[in-house]
């Protein structure tokens, strides 16, 4: 028996050895409940660069150009009415990230402090980690929407 | 009743344009389109479409529709408007465009106005089917999936596939749905009216990428002259050929996503046939928008609509782009 175990082990060491142990990546999606007031409502789903189209197309080109490796979205409801998006873009690199964030600020965004840098404005936080850009957008405009985006930025920032 | 000659005649004004029609037909009304007449394109407008809660109106959008059509038509009953927009027992699709999910896609309000104006005019509910790419784009438009035929029917090109065959024209070589090719006698287009980060601008013309399996491939140069050639694939420019245009809200910079805070509302609905008179009137339309808030113009942003242009050459004349041409009515 000890030696079915010990040859067990040394197989699954082994196996883990030949994938080069690669780093298992942390979900950056909060649970639901996890913020107060969110609920994540849909799955997450994630494209490769080269599938990216078939969820922005037209967009894809800007976020390929910089270097996107895979893009991952969910969505999310706060207090069950203001509906949300939260997309993470996994880049080759923080410069890649720096690049989506610079050029898609607009004169009226509000700099938040957000991982390495961050912009909110009324609908939506955009905010860089490292490699990582982290876009929240809100389908709707209320009172209370750009600070549950924010705490929800936080959560995000958080697990990255 | 028209006779033909009539019929003919108000096409070439550009009031009527009927699914029955042969390619022999058409091709002479599309002929006469550009030889004899200007292309006519209604800019209808509403500021209350939105109430004080930012909710849209639905019954305003309603009379919002059946006044530009009214106008487009001279027709002033809805009813009898779109009898001479549609023919009766043949399938009728309606090209949404949900690509920018909740926030920025074709309104529901205005393709349900649109499917309660076709079925008064005698469209029975199953020869009318909204479809997109896919599940997801439906539903970005507020649409919920449904196939049973005798209900207006509303799934994408994931349910009813692709051509195995591409088909050519220029500098494209594509798969079209099956929704086109196969189902639909005629195709109403509601594109939604955005900035694009390559195109420069997608309306009319830019939504017949969501009609192929690859759109990613026609993206190179501004995708010119991918826009152009691909609206000269026979069964998109002889089956694709109302544009009800939806400018109820739009965004002039950063799109084609969802961009809050670059939204805003023209409130207003662009129709016509003419799909390269539709879109240089909607790009003019993006242009003041961006004017007004002080950013670049499209050509200063590098992203100038140059497809549009190139519609109108004479190795595609798919319509006009010249302002003498364009008979543009603003109500």
């Amino acid at each position: 028996m000890n030696l079915v175990l010990t040859i067990a082990a040394f197989v699954v060491f082994a196996a883990l050895a030949a994938s080069g142990c690669k780093k298992s990546h942390s979900d950056p999606f909060p649970v639901s409940g996890a913020i107060a007031g969110w609920q994540k409502t849909s799955d997450t789903r994630v494209f490769a660069a080269k599938d990216l189209w078939q969820y922005i197309d037209g967009d894809a080109e800007q976020y390929i150009s910089a270097g996107v490796i895979t893009t991952s979205t969910s969505d999310y409801k706060y207090q069950g009415k203001l509906e949300a998006v939260v997309d993470v873009y996994t880049m080759n690199d923080a410069a890649g990230a720096r690049k989506i964030l610079e050029a898609g600020q607009s004169s009226d965004a509000k700099p938040v402090q957000l991982g390495d840098a961050g912009i909110a404005y009324a609908q939506s936080v955009i905010f860089r980690k490292g490699a990582k850009l982290v876009r929240i957008v809100a389908y709707e405009s209320t009172p209370d929407a750009a600070q549950a985006l924010l705490a929800l930025a936080r959560g995000v920032e958080a697990k990255l | 009743m028209k006779n033909r000659r009539d019929f003919l005649k108000t096409a070439a004004t550009g009031a009527v344009l009927l699914g029955s029609q042969s390619k022999l037909g058409l091709a002479a009304m599309l002929d006469q389109h550009v030889e004899s007449a200007k292309s006519k394109v209604v800019v209808a407008r509403d500021a209350a479409l939105h109430g004080a809660d930012g909710q849209l109106d639905e019954k305003r959008v309603q009379a919002l529709l059946d006044r530009a059509i009214a106008t487009y038509t001279g027709q002033a009953k809805p009813v009898e408007a779109w009898k001479h927009i549609v023919p009766v027992g043949k399938v009728i699709g309606l090209k949404v465009n949900g690509l920018g999910g909740k926030g920025i896609s074709t309104h529901l309000a205005l393709v349900l106005a649109v499917c309660e104006r076709l079925q008064q005019a005698g469209v029975k509910p199953g020869e009318i089917v909204v479809w997109d790419r896919n599940a997801r784009d439906l539903q970005g438009c507020g649409l919920t999936i449904n196939t049973d035929p005798s209900r207006i029917r509303v799934y994408g090109s994931d349910v009813a596939g692709y051509e195995d065959q591409p088909v050519a024209f220029g500098s494209v070589k594509v798969k079209l749905a099956k929704i086109l090719s196969r189902e639909c006698a005629m195709v109403l287009n509601l594109p939604i009216l955005k900035d694009h980060e390559s195109a420069g601008i997608t309306f009319s013309m830019k939504n017949m990428y969501g009609v192929i399996q690859r759109p990613d491939d026609l993206h190179d140069g501004g995708c010119n002259p991918a826009v152009a050639d691909l609206n000269c694939i026979p069964a998109i420019r002889e089956k694709v050929r109302f544009t009800i245009g939806d400018a109820i809200s739009s965004v002039y910079d950063g799109g084609p996503g969802f961009h809050p805070e670059r939204l805003w509302q023209p409130n207003a609905l662009i129709i016509g046939e003419d799909r390269v008179a539709v879109d240089h009137t909607a790009w003019q339309m993006i242009e003041r928008k961006r004017a007004e808030v002080g950013i670049p113009t499209l050509e200063a942003a590098g992203r100038l609509p140059r497809y549009i242009v190139t519609a109108a050459d004479h190795a595609h004349n798919l319509g006009t782009n010249d302002p003498q041409r364009i008979h543009l009515l603003e109500v």
